[in-house]
């Protein structure tokens, strides 16, 4: 991929980066919505959305709470979409090594929204007379230039991760050793054990939480017998 | 001091509808300085133009800076300090008070939030899009649900909080004990811990695709890493571990 072929892709991975903190906060950065889009970008929503569960399901781990740290999953979304709807249906190894890559570039792309966070710190301490003085256009060109940064730092994160990412996921997938049964299998083993402990860490102290959940289980038992 | 009243707010729509519209971009300079304060002051300043002596009078810039210092809310909840602070500024609330009502209200509002829209809306919005995709919906069919769903519990409570905010003034503590706030969380989980159920298996199998010889194998390992993530709780992060395990089956399969 040369970076003319990225641009594109980055260009979402910017919007959709913005969205997780900055604007509009809709969700269109969730990765069940975001890879999906990369994926549709590709010609292949359909393998666009597959990640984008997988991901949407790890994403459930990390709920953007306050001030806490937590990986930035929009662009890192885009990435995984775009990567694994370049590669045909089925092919041993490109979900692993796709999901491997998006886990990556949301952690990377985390960090970067801290440094973001000390930029614009450091901006404000520069303009804080003139915020303290009540200037319109002090507040307006750090509120304006946050963002903008936020969008660069969104298609950066995007442009780089595609740049090495996307080599790097062809050679595993051409040398990749297990058979697809299996490697699909790690995926949903991963997806199953972090979305079912993200969901308990957030709702173990609602009463009778869990037989909701085993009500749930049940029916799709129902359903699975019934099929 | 001028007491808060109950009589309407002479804001014209646009001048509100730009307020919304700001709000969406709350924490566009969010830092770890201010937290979204320099938002609040961003999201009010079309109220502010108001004051006596307009943009560039010393009541708007002094109003334009005391609102832009350190606050902490729940971006979907802080309409409900933005309306409430305009309104304050509008009727010349003394300064202090309206200082000490931001520092009351920071607190509230991030924990109600937090409750209701991180832990509660958006796991349930991603569960339900998670079945969809499991029951076999479309991209298409999975996405509009999700934002469609979302963005409608969203968008409202982003435009009840300014509502309720610019009504109430300075005495909009008590809409903090809406029953949607005070309960909804409880309802919510117990609705997605119920979605969840059905969606996490349907979309494993989709996932997994056709066959099932290692569907034993899949269950026992997920029940188990479940059990053990769950008695962990807060001491481990699942996206790491996903992260760890995901590397050292990439390498393995790469050099097998």
């Amino acid at each position: 991929m040369n970076l003319l072929q990225a641009l594109p892709i980055a260009m979402l991975g910017a919007l959709l980066g913005l969205d997780v903190v900055s604007f509009p906060q809709a969700m269109i950065s969730r990765p069940i919505v975001a890879a999906t889009a990369a994926g549709a970008f590709i010609g292949n929503p359909t393998s666009g959305l597959l990640i984008g569960v997988v991901l949407e399901m790890i994403a459930l781990d990390t709920l953007p709470f306050g001030a806490s740290r937590y990986p930035e999953w929009g662009s890192a979304s885009v990435v995984g979409g775009a990567l694994f709807a370049a590669h045909p249906v089925g092919m041993p190894g490109a979900l692993p090594a796709s999901m491997l890559a998006a886990l990556l570039t949301a952690s990377i792309s985390g960090w970067s929204m801290v440094v973001l966070r000390r930029i614009i710190a450091s901006r404000l301490e520069r303009t804080r007379d003139r915020i303290e003085d009540g200037s319109r256009e002090a507040l307006l060109s750090l509120h304006l230039s946050g963002m903008s940064m936020d969008l660069l730092r969104g298609a950066l994160v995007t442009i780089t991760a595609m740049m090495v990412f996307a080599p790097l996921v062809r050679a595993i997938v051409a040398v990749w050793g297990s058979d697809s049964a299996p490697s699909r299998a790690i995926v949903v083993i991963i997806a199953a054990v972090v979305a079912g402990g993200a969901l308990w860490k957030v709702y173990h102290s609602v009463r009778g939480v869990l037989w909701f959940f085993l009500a749930g289980l049940v029916t799709w038992a129902v359903l699975l017998a019934a099929r | 001091m001028t007491a808060p009243t109950a009589r309407p707010l002479n804001l014209p729509v646009r001048v509100r509808a730009a307020m919304f519209f700001r709000l969406l971009a709350l924490q566009g300079s969010w830092n770890y300085e201010t937290l979204n304060g320099t938002g609040i002051g961003f999201a009010i300043e079309p109220a502010l133009r108001y004051l006596p002596g307009g943009v560039g009078g010393p009541a708007y810039r002094a109003a334009l800076a005391r609102e832009s210092r350190y606050f902490n809310a729940h971006p979907y909840l802080a309409g409900v300090a933005v309306g409430a602070l305009t309104r304050a500024e509008l009727e010349g609330v003394e300064a202090a008070r309206i200082e000490r009502f931001r520092t009351a209200l920071a607190g509230p509002l991030g924990s109600v939030g937090d409750r209701l829209v991180w832990a509660s809306w958006l796991p349930f919005c991603s569960v339900v899009a998670i079945g969809i995709f499991g029951a076999g919906g479309s991209p298409l069919a999975v996405v509009g649900t999700f934002l469609l769903l979302y963005n409608a519990g969203h968008l409202l409570l982003r435009a009840w909080g300014l509502r309720i905010g610019l009504s109430r003034g300075l005495n909009v503590a008590s809409a903090l004990g809406n029953p949607v706030l005070r309960q909804g969380p409880q309802y919510i989980a117990c609705a997605a811990a119920l979605v969840a159920g059905v969606a996490l298996p349907l979309a494993l199998q989709r996932v997994a695709g056709p066959g099932r010889a290692l569907a034993g194998a899949i269950i026992a390992a997920a029940f188990l890493g479940i059990l053990l993530l769950a008695r962990l709780r807060e001491r481990a992060e699942g996206w790491r571990i996903a992260l760890g395990v995901l590397a050292v089956f990439v390498l393995y399969s790469v050099i097998t």
